[in-house]
């Protein structure tokens, strides 16, 4: 088995593929709170903004979506590079999915918490910050970790731009060698790797956010 | 400028081109649904097989279908069947692909829905001196699949949406023909954006459909 000298391309592939799924996750998960928060408000104007753009997103896949930007987008005068195409899509389809997921997060805050808040004399703000994000954060760790392994798999596409990530890396090692077998097994077994290690941070998150409400529950009563 | 932004006549001529790409992927979308809910039925049972084995290897080759991107495994396909002999056309390949892939997501909605069977319709059916096979073919599929029709409605919708890798292992359905139809007349735009108007009206009107069908099904 002569798999070691497959491994330094593919993992040159794995640098890209982290360096777009890394800033296009963090942009996500931010879009996807402010997207879904959005829709709590009372401006018409903001939650049809926010739906409209909720519903393109989910109702097209991610390649349709890189391939307008990439291709159609310098039409119109916004040129992108691929590495800022590919991250924008992928952040945009987390966001839009991402923004259901605290959406029905915040809607679970029983409505009660908000009408003691302000009886209390909170802010809007500060009812915000202080009640309803923070029983409404547990509730989105899990769908959002299960999101952040669709974004992973997503950025298999930006291959299709011309970014060599893993995939891209697989299919030009795959023409110079023909070991397909081989290649594409390695390449599968690398992205479950990186899978599994967001499970696990994603799980490692909940335990220290359930643990952290803990203590502040015994302080705070 | 003298070339319009968006040209609305070029839009008009290569539409009848776009919607002969939109007939192949709805024969994908047709023959992947098939696979997938009949093999994520499979999939499901096997999971709650008494061979301890058996429903953890499911388990781990569900997870793992799950967790690895579709294009990889459609260039897997693509380029490993026919070194061991399976020549099959790229819509057959790209239809399995998907097919199994989304099998993968609809073993889970199945699997919450044989979980959501009581315990004692079970036990009724071993009391009665039902076969196993009868217990799940007469007693558990018929009260578990029901429920979760919709579950499985959305998931085909985002295999519908999901069609267009297919394009990466050359199956000539809509985004290929878009590419083939702009990189003739370098006008993206038309194309691309046409694509995306098919593909936001049809899975908005799919995902309507799947919502009535819930609330029919939840009156009933």
């Amino acid at each position: 088995m002569a798999l070691f000298d497959l491994l330094p391309p593919l993992v040159g592939g794995l640098v890209v593929t982290v360096s777009v799924a890394v800033p296009a996750a963090a942009i996500g998960v931010l879009l996807a709170f402010a997207a879904g928060l959005a829709r709590a408000t009372s401006s018409l104007m903001l939650r049809s903004l926010v739906r409209g753009y909720v519903a393109v997103f989910r109702g097209t896949s991610a390649l349709v979506q890189l391939f307008w930007v990439y291709f159609a987008l310098p039409l119109v005068g916004v040129e992108l590079d691929a590495m800022t195409a590919a991250i924008t899509v992928l952040a945009l389809n987390t966001g839009a999915y991402g923004a259901e997921v605290v959406r029905g997060a915040v809607e679970a805050v029983p409505r009660t918490q908000g009408e003691a808040a302000r009886a209390l004399g909170f802010s809007p703000r500060l009812t915000l910050w202080r009640i309803v994000l923070p029983q409404a954060l547990p509730a989105t760790l899990p769908p959002l970790g299960n999101l952040l392994i669709e974004l992973l798999k997503n950025t298999a596409l930006v291959s299709l731009v011309t970014l060599s990530d893993l995939t891209f890396q697989a299919r030009v090692l795959r023409d110079d060698t023909l070991r397909t077998g081989e290649i594409f097994s390695l390449v599968l077994v690398m992205y479950f790797a990186i899978a599994l290690c967001i499970t696990a941070g994603v799980r490692v998150l909940e335990r220290r956010l359930a643990a952290a409400r803990g203590s502040h529950g015994r302080a705070g009563f | 400028m003298d070339e319009p932004v968006f040209d609305w006549s070029y839009t008009w001529e290569i539409a009848p081109r776009l919607l002969d790409g939109l007939v192949v992927t709805v024969q994908a979308t047709v023959l992947a649904t098939v696979i997938a809910t009949l093999l994520g039925l499979v999939l499901a049972i096997g999971r709650r097989s008494r061979q301890r084995i058996v429903a953890w290897f499911v388990a781990v080759v569900v997870e793992f279908i799950r967790s690895t991107p579709l294009l990889v495994q459609l260039y897997f396909l693509f380029f490993v069947l026919p070194s061991v002999g399976v020549v099959l056309s790229p819509l057959q390949t790209g239809a399995i692909g998907l097919g199994v892939h989304y099998a993968a997501y609809m073993s889970e909605v199945y699997r919450a829905g044989i979980e959501s069977v009581p315990r004692q319709q079970w036990e009724g059916a071993v009391a009665l001196g039902f076969s196993r096979r009868r217990t799940w073919l007469s007693i558990v599929l018929p009260q578990a699949i029901p429920p979760v029709i919709p579950a499985l409605g959305n998931y085909v919708v985002a295999l519908f949406k999901e069609t267009p890798l297919l394009s990466a292992i050359t199956v000539v359905e809509l985004m290929q023909v878009a590419q083939i139809e702009g990189s003739r007349s370098f006008r993206y735009l038309e194309a691309f954006t046409l694509v995306g108007v098919m593909f936001l009206a049809l899975s908005t009107i799919s995902a309507a459909g799947v919502r009535i069908l819930e609330l029919r099904l939840a009156r009933s």
